[in-house]
C-alpha cells in the first residue's frame, strides 16, 4: 500500500538522510538516476547544474537543494498540463499511427486505447498494418474483440501501405471518430523498413490531409540508452508526437524520456501499466518522477522503522 | 548515432598520453573514467560497471602496464581482456540429454523474443545438429500466442503440440513431454508467457512448470536494448529457476547491448545465442569477445590505437 506522493514530497524524502550537500550527496542521485536508465550525459549535466547552483546559491543544507532538484527534473518532463493530451479531431476522423522497435507493446496498446475510447462512445476502427510478423494480425482481431470495435485487414504478407488505404476508406465510409493503425515492429537502423513506415504514413496524409494527427511511438521502459537512438530515427522518419511509455508495472524505470525530452522534446503522452484492456493512464510527471524514487524512498523508510 | 562521443574522449585522453614517457596512475584514472562512461553508455549495469573498473584499475597501474611503451593501448587492451572474461571466455553448446528427449524452457519478460527465438532454436536443432525437436505452446495468456508459434510451425513444416488456451501451461508441458517420447522427439522446446520477474502468481506457474517438465535448459530470452533493469529481471528468474543460460536477441538493431554483461555477471550463467533478426534463421551462437569489443565500441578504440 503505496500512498502517492507528490514530487516535491518525494524528494522532501529523498533526501531527508543526508546532512549536507557532499560529494557522497551528489554521487547517489547519480546512481539512483543511473540505475532509471537516465543516461550517464544527461545525468552528468543535470549534476553539473545542480553544482553550479549550489556554489551560487551557497547551499549547504540538502533541504536547500530540494526545490532546485524538482524544478530541474518537472521542467524537463512536462512543460504544460495540456501537453500530455492526444490531439483528437472536434468532428471527423482522427488518425493515430502507432510505431516503434519489436516487441514494445504497440499492438496491446492500441486494444486498451481502442477499448478506452469505445467507453467514451467513439467510433473506433483498427488497422492490422502488421501484415509481417506471425500471428500478429490475429492478436489486433483479439483485441478488437475485446474492446468491441472492427479491424481492418488484409492477408499476412500484403503491403501495410495498401492496408492503411482500405482502413482509412472504410473509417471514412462508415463514419467512424478514430482510426487506430497498428505496424509491425521493426528496428530503427533497417533502413528499408524505415522506409515502407514512411510510405505508410504518406498514405495516411494522401487520403486525409491532416492526418496523421498523431504519431505515437511505442517505448518498453525497460529499454535502455537505444531508445534515444529510437526516438531519433523514428522521429526523423515519422515525426512523432509523443511516447506511450510501457511496461512501466515492472521494476524497470524508463528514464531514458528524460534525455528524450531534453534533447528532442517528445512529451510522453501514455504510459502502460499491464497486459489488461485498462492498464493505461495518461502520463503524470510528478507520479513518475516519484517512480524514480521510488526504490530509494523504500529503503528510507525501511531504514526509518529499524 | 547514440553512442559518438567516446571515440574522440578516448583519443584525446590517449594523446595526452602518447606525449608522455611515463604514465602516472593519475592518467590511468583518467581513462579508466571514459571506460566507465562507455560502459554506462552501454546498459552495463552500474554495479557491475564499479566493480570492472576497481578491478581493471588494479591490474592497470601494475609495473607492466604503466612501464609498457603504449600504457594506453595497454589499458584497453586489459579492459577488453577483462570484459571477455566477464561474459565468458567460451562460446557455449547448447545441452543434450543422456536420454532423449532434451527439455528446453523458454523463460522471460514480455516482448523479449521468445515465441519467435523457439522457432529458430527448432531450426537451428533440426539444420545444424539433425534433432526432430516438438515445441511447445504454453503461452495461454498473450492474444495469439499460440497462433504464432503455429504459424512459425507450419513456415518450418515441424510440428506445435497445444491444447488450446484453456488447459493449464503445467497440463500441456507434461501432455506433451508425454507426447514426444511417444513420437520419438528428440527436443521439446517449451515457450512459455511473457512475464514480469516480480509477478508472483506467474512466476510459481514457471516452478510448477519445471517440477513436471524437468528442463535440461532453462534459458532466459533477454532483448539486447535492455537497461539497467536486466539485473533485476536475470536475478528474480535465477533465483526461482536456476536458468542455464540466456538468448540475446535484437542484436540486430545498433544497441551496444551492456545487458549481456550484467546477465552473465549476476546469473553466471554463459549467454549461449544471439538474435539477429526477425526471420527464422536469424540465430547465431554466441561469441563472448566479439559482444566484448561491442559494448566498448572497440571498432572506434582499435582504430583509435592504430592511429595513436
Ligand atoms: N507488463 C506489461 N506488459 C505489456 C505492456 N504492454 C504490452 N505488454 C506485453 O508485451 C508483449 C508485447 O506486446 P505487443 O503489443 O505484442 O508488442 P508490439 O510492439 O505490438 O510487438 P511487435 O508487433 O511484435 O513488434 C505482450 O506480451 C504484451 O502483453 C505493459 O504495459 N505491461
Ligand atoms: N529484429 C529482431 N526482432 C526480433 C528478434 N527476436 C524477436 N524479434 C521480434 O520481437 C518481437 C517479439 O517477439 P516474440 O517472439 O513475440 O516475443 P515473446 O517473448 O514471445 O513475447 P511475449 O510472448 O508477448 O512475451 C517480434 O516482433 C519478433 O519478430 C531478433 O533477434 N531481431
Ligand atoms: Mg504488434
Ligand atoms: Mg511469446
Amino acid at each position: 500500500s503505496k500512498t502517492r506522493h507528490s514530487f516535491v514530497g518525494a524528494m522532501n524524502e529523498l533526501i531527508k538522510d543526508y546532512r549536507k550537500v557532499d560529494e557522497d550527496f551528489f554521487e547517489e542521485l547519480e546512481e539512483i538516476l543511473i540505475s532509471a536508465d537516465v543516461g550517464v550525459h544527461t545525468v552528468l549535466t543535470l549534476i553539473d547544474e545542480l553544482k553550479d547552483e549550489v556554489k551560487r546559491r551557497n547551499i549547504k543544507d540538502a533541504k536547500d537543494i530540494q526545490p532546485v532538484i524538482s524544478e530541474k527534473l518537472a521542467e524537463l518532463l512536462q512543460k504544460s498540463d495540456d501537453e500530455t493530451e492526444l490531439k483528437l479531431k472536434e468532428d471527423g476522423l482522427t488518425i493515430i499511427l502507432f510505431v516503434g522497435v519489436n516487441g514494445v507493446g504497440k499492438t496491446t496498446t492500441i486494444g486498451k486505447l481502442a477499448h478506452k475510447f469505445k467507453q467514451e462512445g467513439k467510433k473506433v476502427i483498427l488497422a492490422a498494418g502488421d501484415t509481417f510478423r506471425a500471428g500478429a494480425i490475429e492478436q489486433l482481431e483479439v483485441w478488437g474483440e475485446r474492446a468491441g470495435v472492427d479491424v481492418i485487414k488484409q492477408q499476412s504478407g500484403s503491403d501495410p501501405a495498401a492496408v492503411m488505404y482500405d482502413a482509412v476508406h472504410s473509417a471514412k465510409s462508415k463514419g467512424a471518430d478514430i482510426l487506430l493503425c497498428d505496424t509491425a515492429g521493426r528496428l530503427q537502423n533497417k533502413v528499408n523498413l524505415m522506409n515502407e513506415l514512411e510510405k505508410v504514413k504518406r498514405v495516411l496524409t494522401k487520403e486525409v490531409p491532416d492526418a496523421p494527427h498523431e504519431v505515437l511511438l511505442v517505448l518498453d521502459a525497460t529499454t535502455g540508452q537505444n531508445a534515444m537512438s529510437q526516438a531519433k530515427t523514428f522521429g526523423k522518419a515519422t515525426d512523432v508526437s509523443g511516447i506511450v511509455l510501457t511496461k512501466l508495472d515492472g521494476t524497470a524505470k524508463g528514464g531514458i524520456v528524460l534525455a528524450i525530452r531534453h534533447e528532442l522534446d517528445i512529451p510522453v503522452k501514455l504510459v502502460g501499466l499491464g497486459e489488461g484492456i485498462d492498464d493505461l493512464q495518461a502520463f503524470q510527471a510528478d507520479q513518475y518522477v516519484h517512480g524514480l524514487f521510488a526504490d530509494v524512498l523504500e529503503q528510507a523508510e525501511e531504514v526509518a522503522k529499524e | 548515432m547514440a553512442f559518438e562521443g567516446l571515440a574522440e574522449r578516448l583519443q584525446s585522453t590517449l594523446k595526452k598520453i602518447r606525449g608522455k614517457g611515463k604514465v602516472s596512475e593519475q592518467d590511468v584514472k583518467e581513462m579508466m573514467r571514459e571506460v566507465r562512461l562507455a560502459l554506462l553508455e552501454a546498459d552495463v549495469n552500474f554495479k557491475v560497471v564499479k566493480k570492472f573498473v576497481n578491478d581493471v584499475k588494479e591490474r592497470a597501474v601494475g609495473q607492466e602496464v604503466l612501464e609498457s611503451l603504449t600504457p594506453g593501448q595497454q589499458v584497453i587492451k586489459v579492459v577488453n581482456e577483462e570484459l571477455t572474461k566477464l561474459m565468458g571466455g567460451e562460446q557455449s553448446k547448447i545441452a543434450s540429454a543422456s536420454k532423449p528427449p532434451t527439455v528446453i524452457m523458454m523463460v522471460g519478460l514480455q516482448g523479449a523474443g521468445k515465441t519467435t527465438t523457439t522457432g529458430k532454436l527448432a531450426n537451428h536443432l533440426r539444420k545444424n545438429h539433425n534433432r526432430n525437436p516438438l515445441m511447445v505452446a504454453a503461452d495461454i495468456y498473450r492474444p495469439a500466442a499460440i497462433k504464432q508459434l503455429e504459424t512459425l510451425g507450419k513456415q518450418l513444416d515441424m510440428p506445435v503440440f497445444s491444447l488450446g488456451d484453456q488447459v493449464s501451461p503445467v497440463e500441456i508441458a507434461k501432455q506433451a513431454i508425454a507426447k514426444a517420447k511417444e513420437e520419438h522427439h528428440d527436443y521439446v522446446l517449451i515457450d512459455t508467457a511473457g512475464r514480469l520477474h516480480v509477478d508472483e502468481k506467474l512466476m510459481n506457474e514457471l516452478e510448477d512448470i519445471k517440477a513436471v517438465a524437468s528442463p535440461d535448459e532453462i534459458l532466459l530470452v533477454v532483448d539486447a536494448m535492455t537497461g539497467q533493469d536486466a539485473v533485476n529481471v536475470a536475478e528474480n528468474f535465477n533465483e526461482r529457476l536456476d536458468i542455464t543460460g540466456a538468448i540475446l536477441t535484437k542484436l540486430d538493431g545498433d544497441t551496444r547491448g551492456g545487458a549481456a554483461i550484467s546477465v552473465k555477471a549476476v546469473t553466471g550463467t554463459p549467454v549461449k545465442f544471439a538474435g539477429m533478426g526477425e526471420k527464422i534463421d536469424a540465430l547465431e551462437p554466441f561469441h563472448p569477445e566479439r559482444m566484448a569489443s561491442r559494448i566498448l565500441g572497440m571498432g572506434d578504440v582499435l582504430t583509435l590505437i592504430e592511429k595513436a
